[in-house]
C-alpha cells in the first residue's frame, strides 16, 4: 500500500526530482525493511559474541518461545493497520489457556473449541462496540482487558485453581509434539503467518483493512463495509490471541492464571518495530514476524550474558521501541513531506 | 397528543438527559453509591472505613490528575505506573542523604521521564501511546535494575510518618491529594498555561497558528504528569513502608485513565474536568470497596469495572460530535 506514496511524479524537473525520489525511495525501503536488516545484524552480532547462540538447539528455543507472541502479534497487526489497537490480547491469551486446560478433561476437541468460542466472542463484542458505537478502540479494549481477566478469575475460583491437562490427553501433542526436531507451535505460527500474509495482501478483506486504516471516511465513501471490516478484525485478533493461549496451555500442560500480563505491550512493540504504522493504513505481516523474532533474540542474548537480570530485557526492549519508532517517524516525515 | 409532536419532545428530553448525564452523571453515581453504602454496608460511616477508602484512593487521584491534563492535551500517558516504580526504586538509594533530598531526586526522575515523553510527543511527533508505551516497558525494567529486583524496607522516620501520619485526623496522603486537586483545578482554569493546554488539546494546529508555544506546553504537561506520578509513587512507598518496584504502580495507568474517563473528560482532548476526575477515582474506589464488603469476588469486581468504563465512555461519546 505504501508504494503509492513513491509513484514517480511528472518528469518536469528531472534531475532534482529524481534525486529526491531516490532518497524517498531509500527512506521508504529502510522503513519497510528496517526490521529484517536489524534482525540479521542482531543475529550476526550475537553469533560472534556468544558461541552458544548460533546452535540449532538455541534457535529452536527462540522459535518456540516466540511462536506464542507471534500468533498474538499477527492479530494485532491487522488491528493496528485498521488504525485501532487491541489492549485485551494479554488477558484473552491467558483466558484461552485456562479454558483450554479446563476443557481438556473432555478431550482435545472441546479444549480447542471452547477457548476459541469464548475468545472469539470477546473479540466480536469489542469489534461491535468499536464499529457500531464509535467508542475509541483504546478504551473498549481496555475494558476488554479487565473483563477478560475478571472472567479468567471467575473460572479459576479467583485464580486459586490451576487446571491441569490430563497426562494422557492427545491435547498435549499440540504444544509439545515435534516434527523434524521442531515443535508444532513453530509450524502452526509459520502456517498462520503465511495465511495471514495471503489474507492481508491477496484478498478483498485485506485490501479493505488497508483502506479502512488509511481513511475510514474515504473507505466508507467507496462503499466498503467499514463497520463489518472492523468487527472482523477484532474478532480475528481475539481468536488468534485465544489460540496462542490454547497452544501455550498445551505446552505447559496446565492453565496458568498469571500469564499474559503486559503481553499486549510486547505484541504492540513487535508490530511497531516491524514497521507497521500505528496511525493505520500501512504495515506488513513479515515485518511483525521480524519484530517478534527481534524481541526473542534480545531476550535470548540477555539470558546468554547471564550476569544481567531479566529486568534489563525490558529496558533494552523499551529503548529499541523508541529507537525504531523515532527513526520510522523521521523517515516517514521525509517521505510524506509533499503532502 | 399525536405521534408527530411526541417524537421530537421525547428526543429533546433524551438529548437533555444525555447532556445532564455527561455533566453530572459521575457525581450522581458517587452520591448514589455513598447512599447505598450507608444503607446496606455495615460500618461504612465509621471513620476507620472512610479513612481507609480515602488513603487507598489518594495515589490514584494524584496520578489521575496528571493523566487528566495529558488527556486534555489530546494525549495519553501509559508510563505513570512505571514512573511510580522508578520513584519508589530511587527513594532507598538516596534516603541516606535525608528525607528531602531523596524525595526531590525521586520527583526529579519523574520530571526527567516526563520531559522525555513530552519531547517524543511534541518535538519528534510520535503518537503519545507509543512514546509512553516505550517508557512503560523500559521504566519498570530500569526501576528493577536500580533496586536489584528486591524489596527494600524504609526506615527513615520522616518518610514513614508521611505514609502513616495525620493532621487534624486527616492522613497526610489524603491531604496532599486534596490540595493537589485544588491546585490543578486552579492551574487548569485560572492560569495562562492552563488555557493554553486546553487550546492545544482542542486543536493543536490552530494553537500553533495562534502563536501558542505548543511544544513547551506539551512537554510541560507530560513533565507535570510524571512528577505527579512520581509523588504518587513516593506516597505509596511511604504507606507501604517499603520500596517494591515490581509491584508499586502496577496497572496504575489503567486506574488513572479510568478515573479520568469516568469523570467525563473526553479522550479527544480540549477539555479537562478536574473535579470529575477526583469523583471518577472515588467512584471506582467505592465500587470496589462495596463489592469487597459484600463478598463479591475480585473477578466480578473487574468485570463490573469494565462495564462502568464502557458505560461512561458511551455516555460521553456524544460530546465529541459537538
Amino acid at each position: 500500500m505504501s508504494q503509492i506514496l513513491t509513484t514517480p511524479a511528472a518528469p518536469a524537473h528531472p534531475a532534482p526530482v529524481e534525486r529526491e525520489l531516490r532518497r524517498e525511495r531509500l527512506a521508504g525501503l529502510a522503513q519497510r525493511h528496517g526490521a529484517p536488516a536489524v534482525l540479521v545484524l542482531a543475529v550476526l552480532v550475537a553469533s560472534v559474541l556468544f558461541p552458544a547462540f548460533p546452535t540449532a538447539e538455541n534457535a529452536n528455543g527462540i522459535a518456540i518461545q516466540s511462536s506464542f507472541l507471534a500468533i498474538v502479534a499477527l492479530g494485532m497487526t491487522f488491528v493496528i493497520i485498521t488504525g485501532g489497537i487491541d489492549l485485551s490480547v494479554g488477558s484473552v491469551f491467558a483466558l484461552g489457556g485456562v479454558l483450554a486446560a479446563y476443557a481438556s478433561q473432555w478431550g482435545p476437541v472441546p479444549a480447542l473449541l471452547l477457548p476459541l468460542a469464548v475468545c472469539g466472542a470477546i473479540g466480536l463484542l469489542q469489534g461491535l462496540l468499536i464499529a457500531k458505537t464509535g467508542m475509541a478502540p483504546f478504551i473498549v479494549t481496555l475494558a476488554g482487558l479487565l473483563g477478560a481477566r475478571g472472567l479468567l478469575l471467575a473460572v479459576t475460583d479467583e485464580g486459586s485453581t490451576t487446571y491441569l491437562v490430563p497426562k494422557d490427553s492427545a491435547f498435549l501433542e499440540f504444544g509439545q509434539g515435534t516434527f523434524l526436531g521442531i515443535g508444532y507451535p513453530v509450524y502452526l505460527a509459520v502456517l498462520l503467518f503465511v495465511l495471514g500474509a495471503v489474507l492481508l495482501q491477496r484478498t478483498r478483506y485485506g485490501q479493505a483493512v488497508f483502506a479502512v486504516g488509511g481513511s475510514p471516511d474515504a473507505a466508507a465513501l467507496m462503499g466498503l463495509p467499514v463497520a463489518r471490516i472492523r468487527v472482523l478484525t477484532y474478532l480475528l485478533s481475539g481468536l488468534l490471541a485465544g489460540f496462542a493461549g490454547v497452544l501455550n496451555a498445551s505446552r505447559l500442560s496446565s492453565g496458568v492464571t498469571i500469564l499474559g500480563v503486559g503481553m499486549e505491550l510486547d505484541a504492540i512493540a513487535a508490530v511497531v518495530i516491524g514497521g507497521t504504522l500505528l496511525v493505520g493504513g500501512a504495515g506488513s505481516i513479515s515485518g511483525t514476524l521480524c519484530g517478534v523474532l527481534l524481541l526473542g533474540v534480545i531476550q535470548n542474548v540477555i539470558n546468554q550474558i547471564g550476569t544481567l537480570n531479566s529486568s534489563y530485557q525490558s529496558v533494552v526492549s523499551g529503548l529499541f521501541l523508541i529507537l525504531v519508532v523515532v527513526v520510522q517517524t523521521f523517515l516517514g516525515r521525509r517521505r510524506r513531506r509533499p503532502r | 397528543m399525536t405521534d408527530t409532536t411526541a417524537v421530537p419532545a421525547a428526543s429533546v428530553d433524551r438529548a437533555r438527559l444525555a447532556r445532564w448525564a455527561q455533566d453530572y452523571g459521575v457525581y450522581a453515581a458517587v452520591a448514589a453509591l455513598v447512599l447505598f453504602n450507608i444503607a446496606f454496608t455495615d460500618n461504612f460511616l465509621q471513620t476507620a472505613t472512610l479513612r481507609t477508602q480515602l488513603v487507598q484512593v489518594a495515589p490514584v487521584v494524584i496520578a489521575a490528575l496528571g493523566m487528566a491534563m495529558v488527556i486534555g492535551s489530546e494525549g495519553v500517558d501509559l508510563s505513570v505506573g512505571s514512573v511510580m516504580a522508578l520513584a519508589a526504586a530511587v527513594l532507598p538509594l538516596y534516603i541516606g542523604y535525608g528525607f528531602w533530598p531523596a524525595v526531590l531526586v525521586a520527583l526529579l526522575v519523574g520530571a526527567l521521564v516526563g520531559v522525555v515523553n513530552g519531547t517524543l510527543v511534541a518535538v519528534v511527533g510520535l503518537q503519545p501511546i507509543v512514546a509512553t508505551l516505550a517508557l512503560l516497558v523500559g521504566g519498570r525494567g530500569l526501576a528493577l535494575v536500580f533496586a536489584d529486583g528486591q524489596l527494600k524496607g524504609i526506615t527513615n522516620p520522616t518518610l514513614l510518618e508521611l505514609g502513616t501520619g495525620e493532621l487534624l485526623g486527616v492522613p497526610y496522603t489524603v491531604l496532599i491529594a486534596g490540595v493537589l486537586a485544588l491546585v490543578i483545578g486552579f492551574v487548569v482554569r485560572g492560569t495562562v498555561y492552563g488555557r493554553q493546554l486546553v487550546a492545544v488539546g482542542g486543536n493543536r494546529a490552530a494553537s500553533a497558528l495562534a502563536g501558542l508555544p505548543v511544544k513547551r506546553v506539551l512537554i510541560g504537561t507530560y513533565a507535570l504528569c510524571a512528577v505527579l506520578a512520581a509523588l504518587a509513587g513516593v506516597l505509596a512507598t511511604a504507606r507501604l513502608g517499603a520500596s517494591d518496584p515490581s509491584a508499586i504502580g502496577n496497572l496504575m495507568e489503567l486506574s488513572a485513565i479510568t478515573a479520568v474517563v469516568v469523570g467525563g473528560t473526553p479522550l479527544s482532548g480540549g477539555s479537562i474536568r478536574v473535579l470529575g476526575t477526583v469523583a471518577g477515582a472515588l467512584l471506582m474506589q467505592l465500587v470496589r470497596a462495596m463489592l469487597i464488603n459484600h463478598d463479591l469476588p475480585d473477578s466480578s469486581a473487574q468485570m463490573i469495572q469494565a462495564a462502568i468504563i464502557l458505560a461512561a465512555v458511551y455516555i460521553a461519546r456524544e460530546r465529541r460530535t459537538r
